[in-house]
């Protein structure tokens, strides 16, 4: 090392000797970020001692150079030295660039911030960090209940579904990661397949604004965000630990960070959980445990002007689904819905037996960016995801431990998007999407396919401008449009089939004939087109008026266009129409916003006119050889959806905190002048909080929720004959549960540990009164009660 | 420059790997194998009379047709009957004989008779399961005076086992099938 160093001095020397040294290197040193002159740079040529700092213009010049290469170093007091290789040849311009602001790189981070807003001009409802971990042992969904406008809709105690102002299901988009996530959530027992303990953070819009992920957000948005790793090295790390009583099992999930100061990051997380079955006050739900299994890994390298990323998640869930809501028919119904208690009910266990369901979920992504001055910020991203879901029924014979369903789905996406400021009021961010999806139904269930086979191809392209009027206006427009392709390989019943003269109104699409059943090969083509137009308008730093109008598009589902058959799960047969046009929702969202250190509030009212809305709706009653089956059919209508959701919060004293939240929704069909389906009843949640940061962190809540009856439902109750009493029973399906009031406990205290350590312990008890109770949107409503008293215990640990 | 050469890379990589997924032809046919299409019980009596038969069929399964239901006579008053039950899947060719599987389950399955209150006609059952408890794929029926009303077929899969009839047995319904009967 020492000789080749020698070397190269004695290789300059020798040069230096035989060139003509009367070269001038001159220039500029510029700030990176917006190429402002830096004054006072030094700049040092090694090897040699001359030493020039730059003038007021950031120029200058050095003398007396040979024709060779140079090793330069520039340093600056706000920033950081950088080293360059010049070569030079005759008079040799040069221009630097330096990274400045050194001590302000927080205010950069913040303003990073700001850019990431979903939408401007709606008002967000985010969960963070901490209260994402109170909830680190239940589902996505359980989390977002505590926000107001958010409810969920539950097949049993894991499968939770969100619930955006009345909608949920394919309405919902979620972008877990930066991917829009692809999970079959076209049935209703179809949950979001995030590990919540991957998420930093989670924001909900309610509304269709954040078009850069998909102009089908009739409902809303829910964004979940990674943590955000700053450029330092250091090496850090939370394991939580959660316990409880109700379900007699635990989640433990860990996470580890190491960020360098080079750029390099990585991290690396599992989350493990383990519920056997679920109790309600007077009995074991049976058949209601869980396993779940994720981990997650991350890999990025990031500078301020180019990054690349890249993440793998993986996630397995084992669902069991209650043993007393798999019933055979009408009669069984009558017979469940008139038992008190469940139908079958066992002692505790671990075991999962069938039904269940079993999912797996591959999501692999990487992205990358660049900036480029004068134009902005592009990004690229594509993602890959691989999602198995297996769903077991209570199955006779060879197949008894074969699944009933069987289906993989993969998508490929690819996004890019570029982010610039046209001028320093004007920013701009657009891109464009494409995506392949595949789905295949493995025939070897031995059932016919419930989804079919489909190949799907989606196009996007968008932009969204923000204007800013003046300090406290602000203005967002943003368009849409998608086009997408289906190609549909789907085999139908003849009986259906000519029941639905579909032989006379799509007799091109089919492709051979069996003997009751028909191959058929739908192609679809959807020009949807969506949009946002909104503002906001700060009347002082706390008083803020958000306006949001949105057009969304949304292309029917697969099963909202195929189904067509017993869903052994919802014990209904449910039809689809092959002739459904996309839905079309205009929203309107305004909302009245104070920040307050002793008075805060928000008020949020909203109208939502969905076109050719698709509802499923019981029908009517049909006979089959298992005796008398609901017929449950999907059809479009025009719907109107009204409501108001309004947080309050009021500091009683330092310590006391009491916070209020309120949510209504009302939902219309227009067309058939009745009331929608599955709309949440109004509900409210008020808090008592004490905190005090002195005492360890101490932290206390005791909450109030109260669901009160749903009063607006269409009656879709109808009438069976009984053998047993000879006579014909009505099967009441469609009146709601009473109300009911549920009390919570939540407490917390922070332990130190170590200087760079911590721990957090927490005891919560949910429903503190076992309470008896049951829920509208809760699909085993008729079957059982919802979850009893449950004492949870857990345990963070920072380090 | 490197950064974008890798990911131009990876871009390359992925529109490939999605270009050149399954797609292969029409997807395959599924038959269900578990569906019961068809029901047929065979009554016949012990003095050598007609046999009765009673059957309710429906070819589409869980499909828009109605299942097509028939009687061929009427009982005889005073005749004991041997009952056998045959349940097929008939949209499968040859079709499958579903009663095979129940009774290899017998543990799991019970058929009951529920006979309205009009009907002069009284059943018994025939078999047992693995256990020794009732089974009933095979019963005998007594056909007492001159009547008419329904006899209701239901098989339930994991009722309560041994039970005192239908109404604790619990379980699912597999089958649920309803025939307007003389006794004559």
């Amino acid at each position: 090392m020492r000789i080749y160093a020698l070397m190269v001095l004695l290789l300059c020397s020798l040069s230096s000797f035989s060139q003509i040294c009367n070269n001038t290197l001159s220039g500029k040193v510029i700030d990176l970020h917006d190429g402002t002159a830096l004054v006072g740079a030094m700049i040092i040529i090694a090897g040699s001692e001359q030493t020039v700092v730059t003038d007021i213009n950031g120029n200058f010049s050095i003398q007396n150079l040979c024709d060779q290469t140079y090793a330069i170093q520039i340093s600056h007091p706000y920033c950081l030295t950088s080293g360059h290789k010049i070569k030079v040849d005759g008079n040799t311009v040069k221009t630097f660039q330096l990274e400045h602001h050194l001590e302000a790189l927080n205010e950069i981070v913040l303003k990073g911030h700001a850019q990431n807003k979903k939408s401007n001009t709606l008002a967000q409802n985010t969960l963070s960090g901490e209260k994402i971990e109170q909830f680190s042992s239940g589902s996505l969904g359980d989390a977002l209940n505590s926000l107001s406008g958010v409810s969920s809709l539950n097949t049993g105690s894991t499968v939770v579904k969100p619930i955006i102002n009345g909608l949920h299901s394919s309405r919902v988009i979620l972008v877990n990661n930066g991917v829009r996530m692809e999970d079959q959530e076209w049935g209703v027992e179809h949950a979001p397949n995030i590990d919540i303990n991957t998420a930093e953070n989670i924001t909900v819009l309610k509304g269709a604004s954040a078009i850069q992920y998909g102009g089908d957000a009739i409902a809303g948005v829910i964004v979940t965000a990674p943590e955000k790793i700053f450029i330092k090295d250091s090496l850090y790390g939370k394991t939580l630990l959660s316990a409880s009583s109700n379900g007699r099992g635990s989640t433990l999930t860990s996470k580890l960070t190491k960020s360098d100061d080079n750029g390099w990051f990585g991290t690396v997380q599992g989350t493990i959980k383990r519920y056997g079955d679920f109790e309600a006050p007077d009995y074991v739900l049976s058949n209601t445990g869980t396993f779940e299994r994720n981990a997650s890994v991350r890999i990025g390298f990031n500078k301020f002007n180019y990054g690349i990323e890249g993440y793998y998640s993986f996630y397995k869930n084992e669902i069991g689904i209650l043993t007393a809501s798999h019933i055979g028919g009408a009669e069984d119904q009558v017979r469940a819905i008139n038992s008190t208690v469940p139908l079958v009910l066992k002692d505790f266990t671990y075991a999962i037996t069938y039904p269940k369901q079993d999912i797996t979920h591959h999501l692999a992504r990487i992205k990358a960016f660049k900036k480029f001055n004068g134009f902005g910020k592009v990004n690229l991203q594509y993602d890959f995801q691989q999602n198995q879901r297996l769903e077991f029924d209570i199955r006779v014979g060879d197949d008894s431990d074969t699944p009933s369903l069987d289906l993989v789905l993969k998508t490929h996406t690819l996004l890019i998007d570029i982010d610039s400021n046209l001028s320093e009021n004007l920013s701009l961010k657009s891109g464009i999407m494409a995506r392949y999806q595949d789905n295949f139904a493995d025939p070897s269930t031995g059932v016919r396919r419930l989804i079919p086979d489909y190949e799907k191809y989606d196009i996007g392209v968008y932009g969204i401008s923000t204007v800013q009027l003046q300090d406290n206006w602000l203005l967002e427009a943003g368009a849409r449009f998608d086009y997408t392709y289906m190609d549909v390989f789907k085999f139908y019943r003849t009986s259906f089939w000519e029941s639905r003269n579909y032989a006379a109104l799509f007799p091109e699409i089919v492709v051979e004939e069996y003997d009751n059943q028909l191959l058929t090969n739908p192609q679809y083509n959807f020009f949807n087109a969506s949009g946002t137009v909104g503002s906001t308008y700060s009347f002082n730093d706390k008083l803020k008026f958000f306006f949001n109008y949105s057009l969304a598009s949304r292309v029917p589902n697969p099963s909202e266009l195929f189904s067509e058959g017993l869903h052994h799960s919802a014990s209904r047969i449910e039809l689809g129409d092959l002739s459904f046009k996309s839905e079309i929702a205009n929203k309107a969202t305004l909302t009245l916003q104070k920040e307050g250190t002793v008075f805060g509030f928000s008020i949020q009212p909203f109208i939502n006119n969905i076109h050719n809305f698709i509802v499923i709706e019981p029908t009517k009653v049909e006979q089959t050889i298992r005796g008398n089956f609901q017929v449950w059919e999907y059809r479009q209508t025009n719907a109107q959806l009204l409501g108001v959701d309004i947080d309050a919060t009021y500091a009683l004293s330092p310590h006391f905190n009491f916070n209020h939240q309120f949510s209504l929704v009302k939902g219309y069909d227009r067309q058939g002048d009745s009331a929608l389906i599955s709309m949440p009843p109004v509900n409210t949640t008020n808090e008592i909080t004490y905190e005090n940061p002195k005492a360890n962190n101490l932290k206390l809540a005791l909450q109030s929720t109260y669901a009160f009856r749903q009063n607006e439902y269409p009656n879709t109750n109808f009438e069976v004959y009984i053998a047993q009493s000879e006579s014909f029973e009505l099967v009441d399906v469609s009146t709601p549960p009473d109300a009911y009031h549920l009390l919570n406990f939540r407490s917390s205290i922070d332990v130190p540990i170590t200087k760079k350590s911590n721990l957090s312990v927490g005891f919560n008890v949910t429903n503190l009164l076992n309470t008896r109770y049951r829920n509208y949107l809760n699909s085993l409503r008729y079957y059982a009660d919802d979850l009893g008293r449950n004492f949870l215990f857990n345990l963070k640990f920072n380090y | 420059m490197k950064t974008i050469k890798t990911l131009s890379l990876a871009v390359v990589a992925a529109l490939s790997f999605a270009s050149c997924s399954d797609d292969d032809d029409s997807p395959e046919l599924v038959n269900e194998e578990e569906v019961i299409t068809t029901m047929t019980v065979t009554l016949t009596p012990t003095d050598g009379s007609e046999t009765i038969t009673l059957q309710s069929r429906d070819l589409d399964g869980d499909g828009s047709d109605a299942p097509v239901i028939t009687v061929t006579g009427n009982l005889v008053t005073g005749t004991t009957y041997n009952g056998a039950i045959v349940l097929l899947n008939e949209t499968e060719s040859p079709a499958e004989d579903i009663t095979e599987e129940v009774e290899e389950e017998s543990d799991e399955h019970q058929f009951f008779y529920t006979i309205s209150s009009g009907l002069d006609v009284t059943t018994e059952y025939g078999n047992n399961d693995s256990d020794g408890n009732p089974l009933g794929t095979e019963f005998i029926l007594t056909a007492g005076a001159a009547s008419a009303g329904t006899i209701t077929f239901t098989l339930r899969h994991e009722p309560t086992k041994p039970n005192d009839g239908i109404e604790s047995a619990g379980g699912e319904t597999d089958i649920l099938v309803s025939f307007d009967v003389s006794v004559e």
